[in-house]
C-alpha cells in the first residue's frame, strides 16, 4: 500500500492566528461594554465603521497583492486593529476621522509594509498618531461620561453628529463635550493648581475619572484573562504597569502636589488598554522574555515621561511606536542561553 | 521522590499511549521473507557475508564491516538468501538500497547460542567486543553502536550510567512494555554494562505515569539487591526522552554543545538496549528481535509485538488485523520525530520502535502556512532555548551565518515549535534545509581549499623546477667557460 510522505513533525497544530485573535476580541468585550455604558453608543459606530473600513481596505489591497483574500481576511487581524483604533477614538468623532485612521493603519502601517507578521509599526497606533498630529480638534473632543453629562444625545442625533456632523440645534458642541481627567490634570497643572485640588473636581473619581476608571477596571479584567488563556504573556503589561508606577512613585514621593499619584496613572487614559492589548501586539513587540520586560518598562517609562512634560496628555500611542523601534535591537542583544553554552 | 531538575520549555502532548499500552507482548510470527538493509546510517554501508543461494540459520550472521561504526547483522530466522539487490528502505528520503533478502523457510534453525560467560571475570573490552559482534545498536531510535558509546576513553571520567526508560513521544509504547514484561532483563543488562563501565552508579529514568513498569522493575531490583542501581520518575514533558535532556532533569547537568554525554560523566543507553545486552552476555544470543509498538486508529488492533529484524511492515500489520479504513499514513518512529514511509513493503530495522498508522484525524494534514506573527510561542516551547522565530528568517532569507550565530545546529528537531506555531509555520522543514545547506557549503569550501592547496603546490613544483634548471644551465655554462679559459690557458702555453 502506498502512502503520502510529509516531514516531521505528524502532530496537528494546537493553536491558530485566528484563536488568538478571535481571544483578544473576547477579551476586549468588558472593556467596550463599559466603554458604551459609560460614553454611549458612539463607540460601537466607531467599531462597526473602522472594522468595515479595514475589512474593505483588507480585502483591496490583498487582491492587488495577489494574495488570498478570504483566507487572510479570516485570521481577524485586521478586526483586531479597527477595534482598537476605535476604541482609541472619541466617540462622536466625525465618521471621516475613523475611515481615515483606519485605512492609514490598513493600507500605509500594514499591507505596504507586506502585510500581517512585516509590519514594524503597530498599525492601530500609527493611525491613531496620524489622526492626533493632523486633526487635533476632533482628536481630543472626548463628550462627559454618563454619570456628568447634562445633555444626553438621541441615537439619530448621535448617527447626525458622526455622520453628518451637525447638531440639533438645543446643544452646544463644548455642552457636549469634556476634558478627559489626563487633559484636565495637565491644564490645571499648568495654572499652578496642585494635584488634590484639581482631584477634587467633579471629573475624577477615586482611581482615576469618574468613568475612565471603570473601563480601565474592565480592560484589566480583560488583559488578566488573556494572560489565563495562555495567549498573552505576562511580560509586558507587568513590565509597562512597573515602568509606570515607578516613575510616577519617584514622582509622587518628591512632590506629591505637582505628580499624580501611581494609582492614578495606572488607571488614568490608555494604560490598561495599552499593556493589555496594544503594547502586546506579538508583531511589534521584542520576542525574548527579558526583551519583552525591558520593551514594557520602556513603554511605561515613555508614557510617564511624554505625559507630565510632553504636549499631549496621553502618550500610549507615542510610547509605543518609540518602543517598537527598539525592538530589533532587544531581541537582538537579550538572546537567551542556548542548552549546552556558557553565558 | 528526588528532586528533578528542568529544561526549558518542552510539551505535555496527549499520549494516545493507553491504545497500546498492554500485555501481552504479542509474538509476531515468522514472515515469508526477511529483508535487511546494508546501509546502517550515512556512510557506514555493510559488506554482505552471504551470497544468493546460501542457506542461513538464525543468529548467523549474514553482514559485517571493518568501518569503525559497523556492527552486524544477524538473521533472525532460517532460510535461503534469495537476491541481494536494492529495495525500499527505512529513510527519511524514501530511498532505495541495498538488501540481503531472505526466503524463509518456516523451520526455524538456529546456530547453537554461544556458551554464556560470567561477565564478572571478563576485562571491559571483552565484553565490548562480544556486544559488537551480537549486533547490539542504541534501540531507542538512533542505532549508535553500544560498544563504541561503552568506550568514551581515557580522557573522559565516567561516574554514572543512565538508562533511559522515558519514552516521551506520544503512542510509542514499546519500553513501557519491556520493562513490564521483562524487567529481569533490564537489570541484569545494567549490571553487565556497569562492569563493563567499570562504575558504581545506574539511574533507570521512567516516566511519572508508567507506574507499572515502575513496580515491576523495582521488584526486579528488590531480587537482585544490588544498591549501585536506583529507580526514578521523571516528568512527562516531551521531549524528556531526549538523552541530554534527560540527563539534565535527572542530574541537573548540561551536556555542552556539539558535545557528548561522557563529557560530563555520563554514558546514557536505552532500556531495551540494556535487555539486549543482558541476552547476549547472559545467553549469548546476538539481537535478532526486538519489541515494536504497532499503533494509530489506520490500524485494527493497536499492540507491541516481539518482531523480528527485517520483518516487511506490511506483514505486522496483517497480523494486526490490516489496516481500518481511516488510515492516512504510515510513520515509522512516533509522531513528533518519526518519518513518514511511501508504502509498507519496507523491513523494520534496529532503530524501529514504532509503526505508527495514523488516521487523517491524528496527522496534521496539508499546512497552509501564514506570515510569522513574532508570538515567540515556538521560543517558549524550546527545549534547547532556541529562538525559532529568528531561525526562520534567517533561515528563509538564507542567511546562513546568522543561522549558526543563532545556533542552528542546537537544534534537535523535536518539533515543539511546529506544534504551538499559531501561523502553521514548516519550520522544523526550514531548519534542516539550512542546516544541510551549511554543510554542503562546507564542504565545497573545504574541496575548494583542497584545490586551492593542490593548485599552489602545482605552482611551487615548477617554479622549482625552473630554479632547478636555470641553476643547471648556469652551472653548466660556468664550467664550460672554465674549461674555455683552461683551453686558451693551454694554447698560449702551446
Amino acid at each position: 500500500m502506498k502512502f503520502s510522505t510529509v516531514i516531521s513533525p505528524h502532530l496537528q497544530p494546537v493553536n491558530s492566528v485566528t484563536r488568538v485573535m478571535s481571544n483578544v476580541l473576547i477579551a476586549l468585550v468588558p472593556g467596550i461594554a463599559a466603554l458604551t455604558w459609560f460614553f454611549g453608543i458612539g463607540a460601537l459606530i466607531n467599531i462597526g465603521l473602522a472594522v468595515t473600513t479595514a475589512l474593505t481596505a483588507e480585502a483591496v489591497i490583498l487582491g492587488l497583492r495577489n494574495r488570498p483574500v478570504i483566507g487572510t481576511l479570516k485570521d481577524l487581524s485586521a478586526v483586531v486593529t479597527a477595534v482598537l483604533l476605535a476604541i482609541s477614538l472619541p466617540v462622536i468623532a466625525p465618521w471621516w476621522i475613523t475611515v481615515t485612521g483606519s485605512l492609514f493603519a490598513i493600507v500605509i502601517a500594514k499591507q505596504l509594509y507586506g502585510g500581517l507578521g512585516y509590519n514594524p509599526f503597530n498599525p492601530a497606533m500609527a493611525g491613531y498618531v496620524l489622526l492626533l498630529v493632523s486633526f487635533p480638534m476632533q482628536m481630543t473632543g472626548w463628550v462627559a461620561p454618563i454619570e456628568l453629562s447634562s445633555v444626553s444625545l438621541s441615537v439619530p442625533d448621535l448617527f447626525r453628529l458622526i455622520f453628518l456632523e451637525r447638531l440639533p440645534k438645543s446643544v452646544q458642541f463644548d455642552a457636549l463635550t469634556m476634558a478627559t481627567p489626563l487633559d484636565s490634570l495637565k491644564t490645571q497643572l499648568g495654572l499652578n493648581r496642585t494635584v488634590s485640588i484639581i482631584r477634587n473636581g467633579e471629573a475624577f473619581g477615586l482611581l482615576s475619572g469618574k468613568g475612565w476608571e471603570w473601563i480601565s477596571l474592565a480592560y484589566l479584567v480583560g488583559g488578566l484573562w488573556l494572560i489565563w488563556r495562555k495567549v498573552i504573556d505576562w511580560q509586558i503589561p507587568l513590565g509597562l504597569l512597573l515602568g509606570l508606577s515607578a516613575f510616577a512613585s519617584i514622582g509622587f514621593v518628591i512632590d506629591s502636589e505637582h505628580f499624580a499619584p501611581p494609582l492614578f496613572h495606572l488607571f488614568a487614559g490608555a494604560t490598561m488598554l495599552g499593556a493589555f492589548f496594544i503594547a502586546t501586539d506579538p508583531v511589534t513587540a521584542a520576542t525574548t522574555v527579558k526583551g519583552r520586560i525591558i520593551y514594557g518598562l520602556l513603554i511605561g517609562a515613555l508614557v510617564y515621561i511624554i505625559r507630565v512634560w510632553g504636549g499631549y496628555p496621553d502618550a500610549m500611542a507615542f510610547a509605543v511606536l518609540l518602543a517598537n523601534l527598539t525592538a530589533p535591537t532587544l531581541d537582538y542583544v537579550t538572546r537567551p542561553r542556548v542548552f549546552g553554552h556558557r553565558t | 521522590m528526588f528532586k528533578s531538575w528542568r529544561f526549558h520549555g518542552g510539551l505535555r502532548l496527549p499520549g494516545h499511549k493507553q491504545l497500546s499500552a498492554h500485555l501481552p507482548v504479542i509474538e509476531a510470527g515468522i514472515p515469508g521473507k526477511l529483508v535487511y538493509p546494508l546501509q546502517l546510517r550515512p556512510g557506514v554501508h555493510l559488506q554482505a557475508t552471504v551470497k544468493p543461494g546460501d542457506r542461513v540459520l538464525r543468529g548467523q550472521i549474514i553482514a559485517d564491516a571493518e568501518h569503525a561504526l559497523a556492527t552486524p547483522i544477524h538473521a533472525a530466522s532460517s532460510g535461503t538468501v534469495r537476491a541481494i539487490e536494492p529495495r525500499l528502505i527505512p529513510h527519511p528520503s524514501g530511498m532505495a538500497d541495498e538488501c540481503i533478502i531472505i526466503d524463509t523457510d518456516g523451520r526455524d534453525e538456529s546456530l547453537p547460542a554461544a556458551k554464556p560467560i560470567d561477565f564478572r571475570h571478563e576485562q571491559p573490552a571483552v565484553i565490548r567486543k562480544l556486544i559488537r559482534q551480537a549486533g547490539i545498536v542504541g534501540l531507542g531510535g538512533a542505532a549508535f553502536p553500544t560498544a563504541i558509546k561503552l568506550n568514551p576513553g581515557p580522557r573522559r571520567q565516567i561516574d554514572t550510567l543512565l538508562l533511559n526508560g522515558a519514552e516521551c513521544e506520544p503512542y510509542i509504547t514499546c519500553d513501557n512494555c519491556l520493562m513490564q514484561a521483562d524487567p529481569a532483563a533490564v537489570i541484569a543488562g545494567a549490571q553487565i554494562l556497569l562492569h563493563a563501565l567499570q562504575i558504581e552508579h545506574c539511574l533507570i529514568a521512567v516516566e511519572d505515569h508508567m507506574t507499572q513498569a515502575f513496580a515491576a522493575l523495582s521488584e526486579a531490583l528488590d531480587n537482585h539487591y544490588d544498591r549501585r542501581i536506583t529507580i526514578l520518575k521523571v516528568p512527562a514533558i516531551y521531549p524528556t526522552g531526549g538523552e541530554k535532556q534527560l540527563i539534565k532533569v535527572v542530574t541537573g547537568k548540561e551536556t555542552p554543545s556539539g558535545g557528548i554525554p561522557a563529557d560530563v560523566g555520563i554514558i546514557c543507553q536505552n532500556v531495551g538496549t540494556a535487555a539486549a545486552v543482558y541476552y547476549a552476555i547472559g545467553k549469548g544470543v546476538p539481537l535478532t528481535e526486538r519489541i515494536i509498538t504497532v499503533t494509530g486508529q489506520g490500524v485494527r488492533k493497536q499492540q507491541n509485538m516481539r518482531v523480528r529484524l527485517g520483518t516487511p511492515i506490511n506483514e505486522l500489520i496483517k497480523q494486526c488485523g490490516g489496516y481500518t479504513n481511516e488510515v492516512k499514513r504510515l510513520i515509522m518512529g512516533g509522531p513528533m520525530m518519526g518519518f513518514a514511509l511511501p508504502e509498507d513493503d519496507i523491513p523494520v530495522v534496529k532503530a524501529t520502535n514504532c509503526i505508527l498508522a495514523a488516521s487523517s484525524a491524528e496527522v496534521v494534514g496539508e499546512k497552509q502556512a501564514r506570515p510569522c506573527i513574532r508570538c515567540g510561542e515556538c521560543a517558549k516551547a524550546c527545549p534547547v532555548d532556541l529562538l525559532p522565530q529568528q531561525l526562520y528568517w534567517y533561515s528563509r532569507a538564507n542567511d546562513l551565518d546568522k543561522c549558526k550565530d543563532f545556533s542552528l545546529f542546537d537544534c534537535i528537531e523535536c518539533g515543539c515549535c511546529e506544534v504551538v506555531c499559531p501561523s502553521h509555520i514548516p519550520l522544523v522543514q526550514y531548519y534542516r534545509s539550512a542546516k544541510s545547506k551549511i554543510l554542503t557549503k562546507a564542504k565545497e569550501s573545504e574541496k575548494a581549499a583542497i584545490a586551492k592547496r593542490r593548485h599552489e603546490a602545482l605552482l611551487q613544483r615548477k617554479a622549482r623546477e625552473k630554479a632547478e634548471k636555470a641553476e643547471r644551465s648556469r652551472r653548466k655554462k660556468e664550467a664550460l667557460a672554465k674549461l674555455k679559459v683552461a683551453d686558451k690557458a693551454q694554447e698560449e702555453a702551446e
